[in-house]
């Protein structure tokens, strides 16, 4: 369970960084929107990409508590884990 | 943050982009000349973003129906049909609308906005799930939240995209609502209406078209997509607004589901808001006979909205993908764009800007909006601005 979050995370920050730059740092802990500038018609389109990467269906409502990329992380690791 | 704060910081990033002494989303109106024409600041400046599209803001017809429902009904209603009651004009508005369409039931409301927001949110609840195009209106947005249905995006019609999403709800899609526009408002792309229908029937899906572009534009007497597409039977649900080609406000949803009647005790901005006025619906009836017999408008249209698109094209402006009364030249920063509004106004034409994050994609735009009554001078006045700007802006 723990491997898959790490998978998760890693393939998120791999999405995060296609859009902040690949200099850009990111850890669990970054802000999506104060710390990588992600607004949001970016982050709604980042959930398109993590729906595709992942096979999940993730509600933009869901979106309203998400703030670091560890809190995204985590809501696609419990969309993945609920649909297994 | 403070509740305070907040709005400064808007204030701050406002500052921050646009120039002094420009209110570019407030633009002070002074005067109304006509369909086209007013004047702003001591100028007098052409109208080319007021989605005008048939010119029937000042048709005579119309104005004669207003000033005749004021003077016999009064200037509002005071409250919402529920609590005031429906008068003459709102039920035979309904039936006229429901006739026009060939459909079964026809709830007006008292803005476009509105009805997107009553139709999506009466429609669909908890546990349901609202598939919409990733371009859409921030009236469809809005009216999902407000659902607290799932709100899951499509790629901008992309039907491939769709159909992976239907898929991956599995048995769930047989309780989702698509919802599509009939003319897209950013980039005047229509919707690939036949390929959604497809599926939607193939998924057990419902389907909301929002023609609120596209009423009066598209189609022998002017229904919109579903008219031009032949594609009727196969939308559950269709909105549109009286702001634009009807040249008033407010808003419509027409089905052949018996169960829209519903919508007037489940949904909550149906229910909760003041009923259009008298004048309002009174013009709305003169103004929606005349789009229905306004096959030459029309024809007008698509003249000057192919002769504008033709010209930017040629001139190099990168524009959206097909002709259309609503023409948006794309930018790749909103100082372009700004450049390009501020030099248009300059030419005294009055266009839309539209900034990030408002755009797809993180583009700006300057959006044109062309209307029947816009005259061959005007159009070529138009092109001939865009040219002059063009030397500045894409050098």
């Amino acid at each position: 369970m723990v491997n898959d979050y790490t998978d998760t995370l890693q393939k998120l920050c791999h999405h995060l960084r296609q859009l902040a730059g690949p200099d850009a740092e990111i850890t669990p802990q970054t802000d999506l929107i104060d710390e990588l500038a992600i607004d949001s018609v970016k982050l709604l389109n980042l959930i398109m990409e993590v729906e595709d990467e992942f096979d999940i269906s993730v509600p933009i409502n869901a979106l309203a508590d998400v703030q670091t990329v560890h809190e995204l992380a985590s809501l696609i690791h419990q969309i993945k884990s609920a649909k297994q | 943050m403070s509740l305070l704060d907040k709005l400064d910081a808007v204030a701050a990033a406002r500052k921050a982009l646009l120039p002094e002494g420009v209110d570019v989303f407030g633009i002070p109106v002074e005067e109304v000349y006509s369909s086209t024409e007013a004047k702003i600041g001591d100028r007098r400046i052409l109208f080319l973003g007021t989605n005008n599209y048939l010119g029937l803001t000042f048709a005579p017809e119309c104005l004669q129906a207003a000033h005749k429902a004021i003077d016999s009904e009064g200037t509002g209603t005071t409250g919402s049909r529920m609590a005031n009651g429906s008068y003459c004009g709102h039920r035979a508005l309904e039936r006229e609308f429901a006739d026009f369409y060939h459909c079964q039931s026809c709830i007006v409301f008292t803005t476009g906005y509105q009805a997107n927001l009553a139709t999506i949110s009466g429609l669909a609840g908890a546990g349901d799930v609202v598939l919409i195009d990733g371009d859409s209106h921030a009236s469809i947005y809005d009216g999902c939240r407000l659902s607290g249905a799932e709100i899951i995006r499509f790629r901008h019609n992309d039907m491939a995209d769709l159909d992976k999403r239907l898929r991956r709800l599995g048995e769930r899609s047989r309780s989702t609502l698509i919802i599509i526009e009939g003319i897209y408002s950013m980039l005047g792309d229509r919707a690939p209406l036949a390929d959604v229908v497809k599926l939607k029937n193939a998924h057990g899906s419902t389907l909301l078209l929002d023609e609120a572009h596209s009423l009066g534009v598209l189609g022998q007497t002017g229904q919109g997509l579903v008219e031009e597409t032949g594609l009727m039977d196969g939308v559950d649900f269709i909105t549109g607004t009286f702001s634009k080609s009807l040249g008033g406000i407010g808003g419509y949803c027409v089905s052949n589901h018996p169960q829209l009647d519903q919508l007037r005790y489940v949904s909550r901005p149906y229910i909760f808001t003041a009923s259009p006025t008298p004048a309002t619906i009174a013009s709305t009836r003169a103004a929606l006979r005349l789009l229905h017999d306004g096959t030459e408008l029309r024809q007008k249209l698509w003249k000057n909205a192919r002769q504008l698109y033709s010209r930017l094209r040629e001139l190099g402006y990168r524009l959206g993908p097909e002709p259309s009364p609503v023409i948006a030249t794309i930018l790749d920063t909103p100082q372009q764009a700004l450049a390009l509004w501020n030099g248009l106004l300059e030419h005294g034409i009055y266009v839309n800007l539209i900034l990030p994050p408002a755009a797809p994609d993180g583009k700006s735009l300057v959006r044109c909006s062309v209307s029947a009554v816009h005259t061959s001078e005007q159009m070529d006045y138009v092109g001939q601005a865009f040219a002059e700007l063009s030397e500045v802006i894409l050098r």
